[in-house]
């Protein structure tokens, strides 16, 4: 250990012009990939719990895939992987967003079939008890609770999202670890410049999770 | 109560199996409107499992089943009748099943704004009047988690009634309340029988069934082993597995 080492104050706050820049992308790629994960953790997750296999079998296969393989490979294989195919380049951000869309929709599709599947089966038999047909049964009645339930691991897996852009700066993206980077290279505070990049992960994530918290206290007070 | 009216409810030939085991067994019942018929048996003898088929919660394998007119198919193979039928039949489950995330008040206006199509405002007066008739009509804009088990089930039989329903049954309504509720159920009930509301109830409450049921029917390992008037089938009880279920459940 460097016994003279000295934290570098002014380093680390001299960085912060030029790691500001970078939460933008860092937010954009993040809840811009979470929206449409969201739409796809739906699909998927309502595909897994139909009662007819051939529906099932798709989002089995989907899930298995997209969860079982690392995120980093998934945006390396859309960014430089794909335009071998399309005979185009991809835009780093639309690779970007795309990939969270894909991993965190594989992962949101669990979460939804297990909030579905935790709505006591009592709530739908007095649904149509009362004569509501099955979809009115879960739009009203199933679905509005589901989605309460769904709220913690939703959190949860918006903040692990949120983490993983910072392997976009793989691809090239301006994002908050791109930009670090970038600022090390020229004036090799890497301690210093990290410990800013890990305190605006923080900020971020925590502010998601106060407002989650919210969300949750809310939600809950109806019950 | 006349016998030369068409039944509500005709069953015949009854049967449903759960894999190997013969859960209802070429059950014969008919029920006339008006009547009030109590179910009894031990647990596991197939007793809500033959009032859930009346509602098509369960499905049956074989034999047939008119509720009103509809007729159920077996296998669940009548999915427009079937519609039809839970439109008209309402049902009190043993563990209340509100709606969680709904204040009281929606939990009843529900299914009549849904299926039936009523105006909120139309839906409201009803539940506020079913609401003051089962005696919680202070209750209305309280969740279920809020109230006791005998004012949530009490909120069930207002949800049920507000789709005015031709026949109601019950699940063990009071078998998940504390000593103490019971009787405020109970009461409920007893009102709505005495309004020549046509009831099918599984109960353990035999001073209840006793007071209250035209027909007891006593089931037995699917079969209806017994039934009758309650004084009959209580007091003098033909079968000896008739005899040896009262001899259990009425020594507490």
């Amino acid at each position: 250990m460097d016994v003279n080492f000295q934290f570098d104050w002014s380093a680390a706050f001299g960085s912060i012009p030029y790691l500001l820049p970078g939460i933008p992308w860092t937010l954009l790629i993040s809840f811009g990939g979470l929206a449409i994960g969201f739409f796809i953790g739906i699909f998927f997750g309502l595909l897994r719990i139909s009662p007819l296999r051939w529906l099932r079998w798709p989002a089995i296969f989907y899930v298995e895939v997209f969860r079982g393989t690392p995120i980093l490979v998934q945006v390396l294989f859309i960014f430089y992987g794909l335009p071998q195919l399309l005979g185009s380049p991809i835009n780093a951000l639309v690779a970007g967003i795309a990939a969270i869309a894909i991993n965190s929709g594989a992962y949101i599709s669990e979460i939804v079939r297990g909030g579905v599947q935790s709505i006591e089966r009592g709530q739908r038999e007095a649904s149509l008890s009362l004569g509501l047909s099955r979809t009115q049964a879960f739009r009203y009645v199933i679905w509005p609770q589901a989605l309460r339930r769904m709220i913690p691991p939703l959190g949860n897996q918006g903040i692990i999202s949120i983490k993983d852009t910072s392997l976009f700066s793989v691809i090239g993206v301006g994002e908050l670890v791109r930009q670090g980077q970038i600022y090390i290279a020229t004036t090799f505070t890497a301690l210093e410049v990290y410990f800013m990049v890990a305190l605006m992960y923080l900020v971020i994530t925590w502010t998601l999770s106060l407002i989650l918290r919210q969300i949750e206290r809310r939600g809950l007070a109806g019950q | 109560m006349t016998s030369t009216q068409s039944p509500i409810v005709r069953m015949q030939q009854l049967n449903k199996h759960f894999g190997s085991l013969h859960v209802l067994n070429n059950i014969d019942l008919e029920i006339i409107p008006g009547e009030v018929v109590v179910v009894i048996g031990a647990s596991g003898s197939g007793k809500s499992t033959l009032i859930r088929c009346i509602n098509g919660l369960e499905e049956f394998q074989s034999g047939s089943l008119d509720v009103d007119g509809n007729e159920l198919l077996p296998n669940g193979k009548s999915s427009k009748a079937l519609q039809t039928i839970r439109t008209e039949v309402g049902m009190v489950f043993q563990q209340f099943n509100l709606f969680p995330h709904l204040s009281v008040r929606d939990n009843v206006t529900l299914a009549p704004m849904k299926v039936r199509g009523w105006s909120r405002q139309d839906a409201e007066e009803t539940a506020d009047k079913l609401l003051e008739r089962v005696g919680i009509s202070d209750q209305a804009d309280k969740y279920p988690s809020q109230l006791s088990g005998g004012q949530q089930q009490r909120v069930a039989l207002a949800r049920a009634l507000a789709m005015e329903p031709r026949l109601m049954l019950f699940d063990e309504p009071t078998s998940a309340l504390d000593p103490e509720m019971i009787g405020e159920v109970l009461d409920a009930m007893r009102e709505l029988a005495k309004e020549g509301m046509t009831m099918v109830i599984v109960t353990h409450e035999m001073g209840f069934a006793r007071e209250v049921a035209d027909r007891v029917i006593f089931i037995h390992q699917g079969e209806i082993a017994e039934q009758g008037p309650p004084e009959q089938l209580f007091d003098t009880p033909q079968h000896e597995r008739t005899q040896s279920f009262l001899a259990r459940v009425l020594k507490h």
